[in-house]
């Protein structure tokens, strides 16, 4: 099974980086976010209900729909604080990447650790840029809302070509599909990493940032 | 062929299909009401939320859609539509976009009904969540209010697009294939948001006595069964019980729910009882109870574009059901110009659309009863630099031709009523005609030009042997 791939790309203003990341990666996890399963004792389990919430934008003129879990937006606005950090204490041009990756586990014997297979991974580049004037960053945040509506329709038409999704686990290994320690939401078993382009467009990825919930490692 | 599907997986289908579609409804509404929407997540299935999403009933939405579908479902070539379009003050509508739910022939055999189905919906409506937020729509309701308020209409059975105007965009949300067809749904959406109102200020034409009447004929007769996204069903907690599934029997069985239902049943309106739009939280219309269906009173900038929307208020949320007797007349009450503070007038007709309605001419009728229309007495000119003045005074009062002149009491900006002797308006009157002063006392129409000329020799002789003084000064200056 081959990971799906897929590539966005935003051209921001310092100031946009956070929101436009939120509002792309809320997006995409409000897609791969399912209610908390409760398991019955005749293999059958019950789902959750997902809320959902309506975040203004402050520096872009756009409205994003997210998961309504604070520990999830914590967990997510904590990866994009840090990939804005990288940005901008890199000295590059303002280029990074950030990626949004969703795998799942596949149990290996011991002494070998688990395998982590990629299934869906969004990539999201940026390109940072810098503006002259007020009116400049008025015009900014008008086209910057557009884009990411179109962005947002972009992911909507891969997610909706229903590809891979892996198979409902049963209760044993459902640790191994979904990252069940958010108490209201459950989605996918994610990871966000990002790269910080230098000027010379190579990759100086010497920060691979970690944020797997991995409560079965050896 | 259905005959593939068992009588269960049929019952289900059906039941999905049903409940998608209420939901569809509700989630574009509700994206239109002009207001950010926050659901909670619940760890602990209901047994009531439909999809596995907390998406709340509005039941009056709800009422709407059942009664467009009228027991149908949506299938092949029975397409339901949610048109949501935008009307001003004076009455122009325009379609703003059209969501589609329809089925097409291409069957999915395999698939399962109580698994993939339900899931793939859910996704579906997830999407359809991001999307209707993304439209240009979304913007214009978020501002709605004074000038404008955002309606929507639901129909069953073929599209129609011809209200968007040229150039319509459209965009696919999703696609869920079934067995018995493959569900889409998708939006198409107005490019060109200019809009001219059909009704110009006309000076000539007559302003008075224009009501406006919801109950005209139209070119669209089904504009008539517009309904605003305005509404907010009072004391209902966000996170809470939803309401609005009048069966309830018709839970959300899944292939992973047990749990009975536990849900509050609220009794939608009925009788067909048109909801009231928003109270304008102030403007002229909140100035007495009685506002017409889907009509607010305020004046409407002429074009409406997509990145100059004015920005207006946001409106406060009191829902009011007015009989359909009030929707026949129209109350207006009197604008006034700039600055000014007299009380208004309330009045039946519709002069008030056009600026600086006190100083029309008296042709119209109103203006005879009008308090703020009296003639004033005129200062007769005492020099040719105080008949100046005058005109200039008079052209505050409006310049109209001589025959139907109109004098208006002069107020200016920023003045109080007369409850002072001395007001500024008194106080500019009296002082805006100064005595001359003692060094120009001389009778200037006596002094003859020529004179003046042989004066100046003698004048410049002396400005020369002051120089020095004069260099000085203008050292100083630096």
């Amino acid at each position: 099974m081959n990971c799906r791939s897929e590539v966005l790309e935003v051209s921001v203003e310092g100031r946009q980086v956070d929101e436009a990341m939120l509002a792309l990666l809320h997006t995409i996890l409000l897609h791969r976010s399912t209610g908390k399963f409760h398991y019955k004792k005749e293999g059958t389990y019950s789902i959750g209900t997902v809320g959902t919430q309506d975040v203004d934008c402050d520096f872009i003129d756009f409205t994003l729909v997210r998961v309504s879990s604070d520990e999830l937006d914590r967990v997510i606005r904590k990866a994009v604080a840090e990939f804005k950090d990288a940005l901008g204490n890199s000295g590059s041009d303002g280029m990074g990447q950030i990626s949004l990756e969703f795998y799942q586990k596949k149990k290996s014997r011991w002494p070998f650790s688990d395998e982590c297979i990629p299934w869906e991974v969004w990539s999201i580049k940026v390109n940072v840029v810098n503006l002259a004037n007020e009116q400049e960053r008025q015009i900014c945040r008008e086209k910057v809302g557009e884009k990411l509506g179109e962005k947002v329709i972009n992911i909507v038409e891969v997610i909706n070509r229903h590809e891979y999704l892996p198979k409902m686990p049963t209760q044993s290994e459902v640790d191994n599909v979904f990252d069940t320690s958010l108490k209201d939401v459950q989605p996918y078993l994610y990871k966000i990493t990002y790269q910080i382009t230098d000027s010379l467009g190579t990759s100086v990825s010497t920060t691979m940032r970690r944020l797997i919930k991995d409560t079965l490692a050896l | 062929m259905d005959s593939d599907l068992s009588p269960q997986d049929k019952k289900d289908l059906d039941k999905f299909i049903k409940f998608f579609a209420l939901k569809t409804v509700q989630v574009i509404v509700q994206a239109r009401l002009g207001e950010k929407i926050n659901t909670c997540s619940s760890s602990s299935p209901t047994g009531s939320d439909w999809f596995n999403l907390a998406i709340k009933d509005i039941p009056e939405v709800t009422h709407e859609a059942k009664k467009a579908l009228a027991g149908q479902l949506p299938g092949i070539g029975r397409s339901m539509c949610v048109e949501i379009s935008l009307k001003t003050s004076e009455g122009d509508s325009m379609e703003l976009e059209t969501w589609c739910l329809e089925m097409n022939e291409k069957c999915d055999k395999d698939i399962k009904v109580s698994y993939t189905v339900y899931n793939r919906l859910s996704l579906l409506l997830k999407s359809l969540l991001a999307i209707t937020r993304v439209t240009p729509a979304y913007k214009l309701s978020r501002k709605q209010g004074h000038d404008y308020v955002i309606l929507y209409r639901i129909y069953f059975g073929d599209v129609q697009l011809t209200g968007l105007g040229e150039g319509f965009q459209t965009v696919r949300v999703g696609i869920v294939g079934t067995p018995i067809g493959t569900i889409t749904l998708s939006c198409a959406y107005r490019t060109n948001l200019a809009l001219m109102s059909s009704r110009q200020f006309q000076r000539t034409g007559p302003i008075m006595g224009i009501i406006i009447d919801h109950y005209v004929e139209r070119p669209f007769t089904n504009m008539a069964h517009m309904h605003p996204c305005s509404y907010r069903a009072p004391g209902e907690d966000e996170g809470g019980t939803y309401a609005g599934i009048e069966d309830s029997q018709e839970v959300c069985t899944t292939s992973f729910s047990t749990s009975p239902p536990s849900q509050m049943v609220v009794p939608g309106k009925e009788g067909g009882v048109p909801q009231v739009p928003a109270q304008p939280t102030h403007g002229t219309a909140a100035e007495h109870g009685r506002i017409p269906s889907y009509c607010s009173m305020l004046i409407f900038h002429l074009s409406v574009q997509l990145n100059l929307i004015p920005c207006v208020c946001v409106c406060g949320s009191e829902v009011k059901t007015v009989s359909p007797s009030d929707a026949l007349e129209t109350t207006f009450t009197r604008k006034v110009g700039a600055f000014v503070n007299k009380a208004t007038t309330q009045v039946t007709t519709t002069s008030l659309d056009l600026p600086f309605a006190a100083f029309a001419p008296r042709a119209y009728d109103l203006q005879e009863n009008d308090p703020m229309v009296h003639p004033p007495p005129s200062p007769a000119p005492s020099s040719p630099l105080q008949g100046s003045l005058h005109s200039n005074t008079s052209s505050h009062s409006g310049e109209q031709p001589q025959d139907d002149f109109v004098m208006v009491d002069f107020k200016p900006a920023f003045s109080k009523d007369d409850l002072l002797p001395m007001d500024l308006g008194t106080f500019y009157k009296e002082f805006q005609n100064p005595p001359q002063l003692a060094s120009l006392s001389i009778d200037v129409s006596v002094q003859s030009m020529a004179e003046d000329l042989d004066s100046l020799p003698e004048k410049l002789a002396i400005y020369e042997k002051n120089i020095d003084e004069f260099d000085a000064f203008v050292d100083t200056l630096q």
